[in-house]
């Protein structure tokens, strides 16, 4: 029997299933008023860790979430049962040695779990890599790079898709500048060469460097109508 | 793996339009921009493809290279790789035309 092919066009991006998914995720978040935070991060970062200090300047002020998608750098139950906050935890590790970002689906099948009624913020903690997270939108409004000065000057231009994707860039573990060969100048100079529009803050969360200035600027986005995008 | 949720959406949208006819070939187009490793998504797509309508099909990968329009002085320039930079004025503010593709563009079915 003699086959033929035929060719069929599709012109399908292939990300369109996951972004119409954030999209429906987003729609969700924005009828319960909930701003929602995508950070990321190369691991050991350190975001954990400054997401912890920001809590503790936030609580009071505004009702926090943690959608926490970080198998490696996981807030641990002792460590945040003080900020009692609502927090649900997503797998990402279905096999193949585990996830590399979270996807739209997995917010999603996270959301159930949260009462996003309750929350005016939700900080979602995306797995610590600097390649793959860029790719999935999850409906977030604003996407926050934690970068460490421990990883060298020159990852924004290894690494452009996360560095291009951010909204506020911190540079982290700032307090370890005078023991590092870091130089500041020329990272933010290669930081304005990939992402001319993004701010950058100096943070520490050894010393708090900088917390103050990240939580203003939360306080700062959620105070207007959430911009599109 | 970034290549394997990839591959997995690209299995997925080849399914979709794939009629319920076999799925000999995919073809997709590649941004450099994207930074996907093209033997590690033939791999995965190899591994997703399993128990589909497009097991056994041929991942064809048009890899498309990075070009942008400088918003300094207008000119397009040919971007073959990190810091994406003018080639003009060299200047890094630059709108990029293509280099971000990711998509599936045909499929090749068996006649019914
Ligand atoms: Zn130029």
């Amino acid at each position: 029997m003699h086959r033929t092919a035929v060719k069929k066009v599709v012109l399908e991006n292939v990300l369109d299933a996951n972004d119409a998914l954030a999209q429906a995720n987003r729609e969700k978040f924005d009828q319960s008023g909930t701003y929602v935070i995508n950070m990321m991060s190369s691991p050991g970062a350190g975001k954990t860790a400054l997401l912890e200090r920001a809590l503790e300047r936030l609580r009071g002020k505004l009702r926090l979430g943690v959608l926490e998608g970080d198998v490696q750098t996981t807030l641990d139950a002792d460590r945040l049962a003080r900020f009692h906050i609502p927090l649900v935890q997503v797998n990402t590790d279905p096999g193949f040695g585990g996830e590399c970002h979270l996807d739209a689906n997995m917010v999603r099948s996270g959301l159930a779990e949260l009462p996003l009624e309750d929350i005016d913020i939700l900080v979602i903690e995306n797995v610590g890599n600097l390649v793959c997270p860029a790719e999935f939108r999850v409906g977030e409004n604003v996407r926050v790079m934690v970068y460490s000065i421990t990883e060298g000057e020159e990852k924004p231009l290894k690494y452009p898709l996360m560095f291009r994707s951010a909204d506020l860039v911190l540079v982290n573990k700032i307090d370890l500048l005078e023991y590092l060969d870091f130089d500041l100048e020329q990272f933010l100079g290669y930081l304005k060469a990939v992402n001319p529009a993004a701010p950058h803050i100096l943070t520490s969360a050894r010393t708090g460097e900088g917390v103050e200035e990240f939580c203003s600027w939360l306080e700062r986005r959620t105070a207007y109508p959430p911009a599109s995008g | 793996m970034h290549e394997l949720s990839i591959a997995e959406s690209i299995v997925r949208v080849a399914c979709n339009h794939a009629d319920e006819r076999r799925v000999t070939r995919v073809h997709v187009k590649l941004g450099h921009l994207r930074q996907v490793v093209p033997s590690a998504l033939a791999f995965s797509f190899g591994l997703v493809a399993e128990g589909t309508g497009v097991e056994g099909a041929e991942l064809e990968m048009e890899e498309v290279p990075a070009a942008g329009i400088c918003r300094r002085c207008g000119e397009e320039s040919q971007l073959e790789g990190f810091p994406l930079v003018c080639r003009t004025c060299g200047g890094f503010d630059l709108e990029i035309i293509r280099g971000e593709e990711l998509l599936v563009e045909f499929l090749e079915l068996e006649e019914a």
